[in-house]
This record gives structure tokens, sequence and C-alpha cells, in this order.
């Protein structure tokens, strides 16, 4: 939200290069600039490497592509919004630690002293007992509104920090990166707390439709031979994808944000209520990394402070770079970032099925994220050309 | 007289369109070459071909009679043509000596030699008359001191022949003085220039000769001696104009549609009071500084006053943009790239902006698209806006006069009562001025009220039925007799006033 750096606007580099639009062909421009070329990219992708990679189109590997999506996708959601408005939020990384945290110890059917007895909600929020709400009804719904609720605070405090005081996005959200994280990691004294309630865990793996490949006439069907399609993580996922991004294309919320991201000094003139919707903007990203918290954790099975930790950013805000939407702001779209997922998913599927370290699998990774950038710096480059 | 540079059946087209087609054109040596058009009439493109930015479709160059092909920037440099753009291609965080050696230090013992730049920077800056030390920020100049410093680059790099685009736009007429008087020097040392502006009366007093461009031709050329600015004007609109404001259409009424009381913020305005009525067009004339441009920004709810009252329709006005929008305020600032308008985005995104709220449907406050694409083709039509598919052209992409009817246009959904137009034909050819008096013209026969800020003195005595003068944040005088007396405007303007 700072005055960000446009390209070819800085001194000296005022010339331009023989055109992009007249070295490419009508056909390649229209494909460059699709709202579907990542998907594309990602099937080509896809296709090319089937041969290699004779496991990519089993239905146990796509199952298991599809799962690593959903909690993915729910959290570049909120990513998707802050970029468009010009902002970047590094925090999402610890909201999804701290909430996950804050499931575990209300959640939690039992605990042990002998892993939690340092922690400081020992004997306070949890104990051999187990969380604060085990045993209660309805206690999964009001540890789901706990973790959003402490989300939304965190996110108000981002969005306060960048509108009303106006710090840079990312200094303030690195702040809460460091911060938050530390929290979630001092309350637990880095332990994971588990188990959690079947109901919740529901939430992260419950299938409603899934494919029985194996032989008919066994008696009983082996758990690894059903390959679940339609999950909850999925109903949860697509459901906020299309909640967001109808918010963000169709309300005049989102074409604030789009005026926002493109010139906030214009907007703020023209009558936006810049500082209203920026606050709201990271309130989005906080609660719907705090949704993503809920998946992983249902799926881990356990309140993790470690969670959405590391290089977890980097997927993030990669796979929504991917997808199309703009760093400076004023460009983005929610489909974009569900193929930006998709194809980040596929790419750290495919590495794992390479059988290459997790060190590799980084690198290989931030090379495909720099392509992208490329890829991303031409589409800017053709689109500038095309409007002149 | 020798020519310098021979411009050959000289063509540019982008994407099979002309932009330049067989202009033939000599720069004679030693003159200053006055080119004159309007927005989109090919001046910047043929501009550009001499600059190496872009490369000829056809046709050919000469420089001093042998061919002329520059690939780029650094050729035609090289060759001793120097571009001084209307954004200058400065570094504002570095000194003025590094911003003329920015392209190459001399050195001793492989560090920069602090004391050759230092020196030939002082020489060069002697010369034009600019008294600044080398090590300054290029930051704490002002508008016209860069521009200085962008000439004494070009005297650095020995240029034959410099081009200014548009040179005077942000500066103060005493800076302008003070330009013309450098330009005039450099003719006497025999140096060639070539002057682009829109201000006619500025071609007509510095040129030696005139180029007029229309439509990517060359339609008119020769001595100024042969032109006078109603010739000028009729070359370049390819019509004649047969005034360059509109007649007023209505005469102010007797309601006070907006009154400022006594507003006073240290160190910007002190004690400024004023009332404008119905149907009137109030001019606010002031020097860059004088606090205009601010009286604006209080005006709007965008700077902080600290005592005093504004009253909109007999009520007191408070709060922010939002809040004075909604009780019938419009703003058209003077800087329309930064705060005017979403530059990338399209032009009915621009348009509907201010008013997008009312495009909400509820229950989910979904923007009704139809909608906005009637009420934006409405508007389009209202400010005579010439573009293409306005959902998907850019902003960016319409000619400044055009840019500025969108940044009115913007405003027009909400009917204001008091529209505020902070230099509204800026950068702005004369077709498109006249356009934009037209519609100021409506705005006040609609019965609302208008406040134009300016520099140009001729257009607020072409339109306004009362002048206020405001000098060092405060308003000096007001003037509401026609004909006007230029001389007693000017005089206020620039009176030392006692701090």
């Amino acid at each position: 939200m700072t005055d960000t750096p446009v390209a070819g606007k800085l001194p000296g580099t005022g010339a331009t290069r023989p055109g992009l639009a007249a070295t490419l062909s009508r056909r390649a421009q229209d494909l460059l600039l699709s709202d579907y070329f990542v998907l594309y990219l990602s099937l080509a992708y896809f296709i090319i490497l089937i041969p290699f990679l004779p496991n990519l189109s089993n239905p146990a590997n796509i199952s298991n592509i599809l799962s690593n999506m959903w909690p993915l996708l729910v959290v570049a959601t909120g990513q998707t919004f802050v970029l468009t408005v010009g902002g970047i939020d590094l925090s999402q990384g610890s909201v999804i630690g701290l909430t996950s945290v804050i499931a575990g110890a209300l959640l939690a059917t039992a605990a042990s002293g002998s892993v939690l007895a340092n922690a400081p909600i020992w004997g306070i929020i949890i104990s051999e007992e187990g969380g604060l709400l085990a045993g209660h009804t309805g206690a999964i719904w009001i540890g789901i509104a706990a973790m959003l609720a402490t989300a939304a605070l965190i996110g108000a405090i981002n969005g306060i920090s960048v509108a009303v005081l106006n710090m840079p996005p990312f200094m303030v959200t690195l702040v809460g990166l460091i911060v938050y994280g530390a929290l979630a990691i001092w309350l637990t004294q880095s332990e994971n707390i588990r188990p959690l309630p079947e109901s919740f865990i529901q939430l992260g793996k419950g299938d409603i439709v899934s494919v029985y490949l194996g032989e008919q006439d066994e008696p009983r069907i082996p758990r690894r031979q059903i390959y679940s399609f339609v999950t909850y993580p999925m109903l949860i996922a697509v459901g906020i994808a299309i909640a967001a991004s109808i918010l963000l294309s169709r309300t005049v919320f989102g074409r604030y944000v789009y005026a926002i991201g493109a010139n906030r000094r214009a907007a703020e003139i023209s009558g936006v209520p810049v500082r209203r919707v920026i606050v709201a903007v990271f309130v989005i990203s906080a609660l719907c990394a705090a949704a993503g918290s809920i998946l992983y954790s249902a799926r881990l099975e356990g309140g993790r402070p470690t969670l959405g930790e590391g290089a977890f950013l980097l997927d993030v805000i990669g796979a929504v770079v991917i997808g199309g939407t703009s760093l400076f702001g004023g460009r983005g779209r929610i489909l974009w970032t569900v193929f930006g997922v998709l194809f980040f998913v596929l790419l750290s599927n495919t590495l794992n099925l390479m059988n290459l370290s997790s060190f590799h699998i980084d690198m290989v990774k931030g090379g495909v994220i720099l392509g992208a950038a490329m890829l991303n710096v031409l589409r800017e480059r053709l689109i500038r050309e095309r409007s002149r | 007289m020798s020519h310098l540079l021979t411009l050959q059946d000289l063509s540019k087209a982008f994407f099979g369109v002309h932009a330049v087609q067989g202009v033939t054109l000599n720069i004679p040596e030693g003159a200053v070459t006055g080119l004159i058009g309007e927005n989109g009439a090919g001046k910047s493109t043929l501009m550009n071909m001499i600059g190496g930015i872009h490369q000829p479709t056809s046709g050919s160059m000469y420089w001093r009679d042998t061919p002329y092909t520059p690939r780029d920037t650094a050729a035609a440099t090289e060759t001793g043509i120097a571009f001084i753009h209307q954004e200058l291609n400065l570094f504002y965080n570095l000194t003025i000596s590094e911003n003329l050696f920015i392209d190459g230090f001399p050195k001793r013992l492989g560090l920069i030699d602090r004391k050759a730049i230092d020196s030939r920077t002082r020489e060069l800056l002697k010369l034009l008359d600019l008294d600044l030390a080398p090590d300054t920020l290029l930051g704490e100049l002002s508008p016209g001191e860069r521009q200085l410093v962008e000439i004494a680059k070009a005297l650095h790099r020995e240029a034959e022949l410099i081009i200014f685009d548009e040179p005077t736009t942000s500066l103060t007429p005493r800076e302008i003085e003070r330009l013309f008087e450098v330009i005039d020097r450099l003719r006497s040392n025999g140096k060639t220039v070539i002057f682009i502006s829109h201000v006619l009366g500025d071609v007509e007093r510095l040129c030696d000769h005139i180029a007029v461009m229309r439509d990517g031709q060359l339609v008119a050329e020769g001595p100024t001696s042969d032109f006078g600015i109603p010739e000028m004007i009729q070359a370049m609109i390819g019509r004649e104009l047969s005034a360059l404001f509109p007649d007023r259409t209505a005469q102010p009424g007797a309601e006070i549609v907006a009154e400022a009381i006594n507003l006073t913020q240290p160190g910007v305005m002190k004690d400024v009071s004023f009332q404008i009525r119905s149907g009137e067009i109030l001019g606010l004339f002031g020097l860059m500084g004088s606090g205009r441009s601010e009286l604006a920004r209080v005006l709007f709810g965008l700077d902080p006053v600290a005592s005093g009252e504004i009253k909109l329709g007999g009520k007191p006005l408070s709060g922010g943009p939002q809040a004075r929008i909604r009780a019938g305020l419009a703003f058209v600032t003077e800087n329309r790239r930064e705060e005017g308008l979403l530059m990338d985005a399209p032009i009915s995104d621009n348009l509907s902006l201010v008013s997008i709220s009312r495009f909400g449907r509820t229950p989910l406050n979904l923007v009704d698209r139809p909608g906005i694409a009637q009420a934006t083709a409405d508007i389009s039509d209202q400010v005579t806006l010439k573009a293409g598919d306005i959902s998907v052209q850019p902003a960016k992409a319409l000619s400044g006069g055009n840019q500025q009817k969108v940044v009115i246009g913007k405003w027009l959904m909400e009917d204001p009562r008091l529209f505020i137009l902070d230099e509204p034909t800026r950068g702005v050819d004369v077709g498109a001025k006249y356009e934009i008096y037209t519609l100021a013209d409506r705005l006040a026969a609609e019965g609302g009220a208008v406040l134009i800020i300016s520099s140009e003195l001729e257009e607020l005595m072409g339109m306004c039925d009362r002048i206020m003068v405001m000098n060092q944040g405060e308003i000096i005088d007001t003037f509401a007799e026609k004909p006007w007396s230029q001389k007693a405007i000017l005089a206020a303007a620039f009176r030392e006033v006692a701090a």
C-alpha cells in the first residue's frame, strides 16, 4: 500500500523494445492472456509427465493431489484479497499455527502430562481430561468460533496498522509472523496437542463420495483402496472460493478493493472508504488462514504450533502470484488463484514422485516461481502493448 | 541558415495505424523551432523517432546532411541530441553532480573523483545562472530548478539539439521566465532547440520557426512572423475556432451554495473567506505555493484546518472526502495521474468509481453491471469522450484531454452542488480545453457552483464571473468587474505580502 515501483517508470528505462505483440502470434497472445492460462499449463504439465511418472495418474495420487489442494486454496484465497488491494500478508502462517493451538487446547479429548506439563496452558486450559471444552455439546463449533475470532482480531490489528497508522504491510505482517508464531510455540512449548474429537477430524478428512477400485469379490474393503474425491475439505474450500470470488468480482466491496489496489490516493479522493476496506481485507485474509488451519489441524488430528511455518508462505504467495494476481495490487482473481494452487500442488506432487529430497523440492519450486514471475512480466508487457 | 536535422518523408505506424505520416521538415541550426498540435497529433511520436526511442516505419533522417538512424536513446545522445521530457529523467535521491555524471563518473584510484565532478558541475550551473551547491540533493529543488539541472545534463553531454516537451506545465511564472532566458541564451550560443508546447503565447514569444502537426501530418510550417495565435489554432484543429472560450449561458443566481468562513491553518492559509452562488463560476488565481491547491484540499477534507468553517447549502461540512461527496462536493484534482485516475483500469471503472455504491443491489450488494454500462456510456456521451470500448480500454490509453474528461465525468452521476476544478486544462490541447470550459458552463447553468483554480489567468478571465487572488495563503483581492484588469490581478498575485 506504499508507493510501489511500476515497471517502465524508472528513469532511463523509457525506451521500448521491439513489440512483444509483433513477435507472438495472435493465438499465443490470447492463450497467454487467458484467465485459464495456468489451468492449461497445469494440464499440459500433467499430461507430459504421465509417461515418466506412471503413478501420477493413479486414482490414489489424484485423490492425494486434491486433498493437498483444498487447505492451501482456502489460505491463498485470503492472500489474493490482500495482494489485490496492494498489500501482502505474511502473518497468515503464524495465524494458522496459533489457531491450531487454540483448537487443540480447547478441543483435545485427552492430554498427556508428560508431554505438556511444561506448557503455560497446562492446568489452566488443558489437563489430563483434555481441553477446556472437552465433552461439552457443540464444543467444536465453539472451538471454531474461538479460532475465527482470534484470527479476526489479528487481521484487524494488521489492517488498522496498515490503513490507519500507514505502516507498510510487509513490516506489519512480518512482525505478526514472528510474534504470533512465537506465541503459538510458547503456549505448548512446541508440543503437539492430541487427540482431537472425531467430529472435528471429519472436517479435514471426511469423505462424502469415494471410489473403490479394488477387487470386487473381497469381503472387506481395505482402507488404502478407498479413494476419496468429494470430501468435507473440498466442500469447505470450494464454498469459500466461490463466495470469495463473488465478493471480489461482483460486489461494491470488490470494486473498492480493485480501486484501492490500482491507486489508493485516487480511490480516497473518489470517496472510497479506503481504511475500512483495507481493514476488512486483512480480516478476510486472517479468517481464511484460520479456516485453512481448521482443515490442516483436522487432517493432522492435532493442534500443532508449527503449522504454517517455514516454506508454507512460499506456497501460498507463490500459488497466488503464479495464478496471475499482481504483487503490486489492482489485478487479481480468485479463479486465477484456484489454478495457481492446482499448479503448485501438482508441482510438489510430481517432485515428490521423483523421489527428490525436500531440499531439492524447494530449489526446484523456487525456480518454477521465478519462471512464473517471468511469464507474468511477459503478460503485463503484452497487456501494456495491447492497450497502447 | 544551415539545417542541423532534416526529416525526409518520415512515417511511423503502430499496429498498422499511422501515428506520423510523411513528415518532411528541416530543423534550422542555432534557432528555436516550435512544434505544436493537439494531443494525439503525432508530436511525441515524431520526437521519439528523433530521440531514438521509436524507429521509423519509413522515411529517413539526416544529421548535418549525413544519414542519421539512431537505434536507441544512447545513439541519439551520442549524436548530440538531448530530450527533456515532461517527466524528468532525474534521480531525486542523488545530488546534482551525481545526476549529471550518472552515465560515466570520472574516477581517481577507482573511486569517484568528487572534486572533478563538483567543479564541472559548478561550471555548468554557472552557465545557467543557477546558484546551487553541486552536492545539493535533487529532491530539495523546485520543479523549475530540476528542469535547469536536466538542461545542465544536456550541456554536459555537449548536446547540439535540445528537445523540450511541454517544459512549462509545472513551473511558476517566474520559473518560466527564467527557463525562457536560458533558452534564449542557448540559442545565442549556437544551440538548436525544439520547443513543444500547448501554450501558444509562449511559442509565439520564444520560437523563430513554427511547425504545426495534425493527425500525424505536418500541416503548416514557417517563420513565426507568418503566424498569429488564431492562425496556429486554425492549423492545429483544421477549422476556425470562433473563440477560445464558449459563451456563458447563465448568470449567477441569488442562492449562496457554498461558503468558507475564516479558514486558517498555520503556515498554509490565513482567514480565507468567500462565497459562491448558484450558477456562478468563481476563479481562484495564484502562483504556485500561494495556497490555492491547499485551499482545494481543505475544502474537500483531505487536509486539516485549524479553525474556520465551510458551509454547503447552509449546512456546515465536516469529515473526510466521503462525507463531503455525499453532501454535494466534487473535486477534480490537479494531479490526474497520481490522484485522479486508476490509469490501468478500464475507463468505465473510472467513470463509475465515485458512484459505485449506487449500483449495489441488495441483499449481497452485488453490482448492477448492465446499469453501470448504461450509466457510464451516458456520461461518456455527456463529456464528449473520444475513446474506444470504455469497458476495456484503460484510462492511460487516452490523450490528456480525454483523461481529464474522465476525471470530470466520474463526478457527474452525483449531481454535485459545488465543483472544484484544480488546473482543469493543464496539459490539455485547445480543442479539449474548449470542451472542458463548455462542461464547466453547463454545470453552472444547471444551478451548480464552480470553483476553478488555475495558473492560467487567461482562462479565468475567459470563464469566470469573479476572480479571487490568493497570495501567501491569503485572499488578497477579489475582482468582479469586466473588462478585467489583467495588470491589477497580476499585481495582486505577485505582491509581496508582509508576513
